[in-house]
């Protein structure tokens, strides 16, 4: 006991640096989720990529079917989309009209709060769940794509920037609708990259970049940027740098987009690729 | 004179609101985010005992955390720092030992003695700070980038606040 005594005093000095480090960082696992949720991709990692051997074995049996089904599928989303329409109410807004089926629903947002200069960046909405505002709604800008929502409070919601190295978003060429997927890459607030156009495409300085609208998170057509510079860089795909068309630093009304067949169109997405 | 630990503490509060108010909205084209606030540390006296050290960097860690709402990654970071601060103060030792009465400061041992100081731990510091930041290896390059810019853009700051503040204390 006494031994034990005097090594914790001969080494308080490593024995407290280890308490304080294991609180912080056990704090910034709890606290932010995106630490958190790499700390368990890290384990899920193993189990994930065994899954997905298989997955892709077996997927290739039923590719056809699934491709046809999904094929007819957006034909009919396609359809539906001409018919949205905006509305500047402060709740969500439906028309419920036997002819005419509502895709996306709108609600204008004061952005509160928000970071550009860091790799993970969030914005604050001033409205949250009172108002009928879900996570995984698109936001937007009248300039253009913002961003994402993750969560909810009562009146608060908080938004997942463009501006994020986690942040996804599928996109297209407006001309001749190739698309790829977009992301950043964490360097410059004004500037995100377009990946996987392959490189027989016709990539022209100036070109507009609109979202595809396969999520269902943004309807089809809304503006990201123009394309700023386009080289192709090993393997088959051009490596794409696109000029942001909203300048994240004056956001200040934003608006949030809901939709009201992103449900089905998951559901489906899903069954198919069972 | 004032006390040396009310001199310490009100030196943490201004540190902090300066880097909070100020530094946490400089970004100069990407890559460069000063955090000037590590200066706290390095200006400890001598004579503080290790733990106090250690408690020093928590305290002013998760103060500049809980404003930029990123809980435990600023305080990780100037813990480590904190821990590091003796063995890097034993291996820069100018002649056999730290006299009694002195301070770290560039006033007592000179630009160049000071400028390894604090170019030594402010890396470590920014170094444990971006990659926790960044929580993954591929980006190592870039990051490393940001470390190495940003180090030299604080310690930059913090010499700069040496020459303005403490020339006068004679």
């Amino acid at each position: 006991m006494r031994n034990l005594l005097r090594i914790i005093i001969l080494y308080h000095f490593q024995i407290i640096f280890v308490i304080l480090e294991v609180i912080s960082i056990s704090l910034l696992l709890n606290q932010n989720n995106f630490q958190k949720a790499r700390f368990l991709n890290i384990t899920h990692n193993i189990t994930g990529r065994i899954y997905k051997k298989i997955n892709n074995t077996t997927a290739y049996l039923s590719l056809k079917k699934t491709n046809n089904r999904l094929a007819e599928e957006n034909a009919k989303l396609k359809n539906i989309l001409d018919r949205t329409y905006r509305s500047d109410e402060i709740f969500f807004f439906g028309e419920f009209d036997s002819l005419h089926h509502q895709h996306y629903f709108y609600t204008s947002a004061k952005v509160i709060n928000q970071t550009v200069n860091k790799q993970h960046n969030f914005l604050t909405l001033n409205k949250g769940s009172n108002v009928g505002i879900r996570p995984e709604m698109g936001v937007v800008s009248p300039d253009g794509v913002i961003g994402i929502v993750v969560s909810v409070s009562k009146q608060f919601s908080t938004v997942i920037s463009l501006l994020n190295l986690d942040f996804r978003v599928s996109a297209k060429l407006e001309k001749n609708n190739y698309f790829g997927s977009l992301h950043w890459d964490g360097k410059d607030y004004r500037k995100v990259k377009l990946d996987e156009i392959p490189y027989h495409i016709d990539v022209n300085e100036g070109d507009t970049v609109i979202t595809s609208g396969y999520s269902s998170i943004f309807p089809e057509g809304i503006i990201i940027g123009t394309v700023s510079n386009s080289e192709v860089k090993g393997g088959n795909f051009y490596d794409i740098e696109i000029d942001l068309s909203v300048d994240f630093k004056s956001l200040v009304y934003v608006e949030v987009i809901g939709s009201l067949q992103r449900k089905e169109q998951i559901e489906l997405e899903e069954s198919g690729n069972d | 004179m004032i006390n040396p630990v009310s001199r310490n503490i009100f030196r943490m509060f201004i540190l902090i609101l300066f880097q909070v108010l100020v530094l946490n909205n400089i970004q100069v084209s990407g890559y460069i985010n000063p955090y000037m606030y590590v200066l706290f540390i390095l200006l400890l006296p001598f004579e503080t005992p290790r733990w106090l050290l250690l408690i020093s960097g928590f305290a002013i860690g998760i103060s500049i955390d809980l404003f930029a709402n990123t809980l435990g990654m600023h305080t990780s970071a100037t813990v480590f720092m904190a821990f590091l601060r003796p063995y890097v103060l034993k291996v820069l030792v100018p002649h056999d030992e730290y006299e009694s009465g002195t301070y770290p400061r560039l006033y007592y041992f000179g630009f160049t003695w000071f400028l390894k100081y604090s170019l030594v731990l402010v890396f470590l510091h920014h170094t444990f700070l971006f990659y926790v930041e960044v929580f993954r290896i591929t980006f190592f390059f870039h990051t490393m980038l940001r470390v190495m810019l940003s180090t030299l853009f604080s310690v930059f700051l913090i010499i700069l606040s040496q020459f303005f503040i403490y020339r006068k204390q004679k």
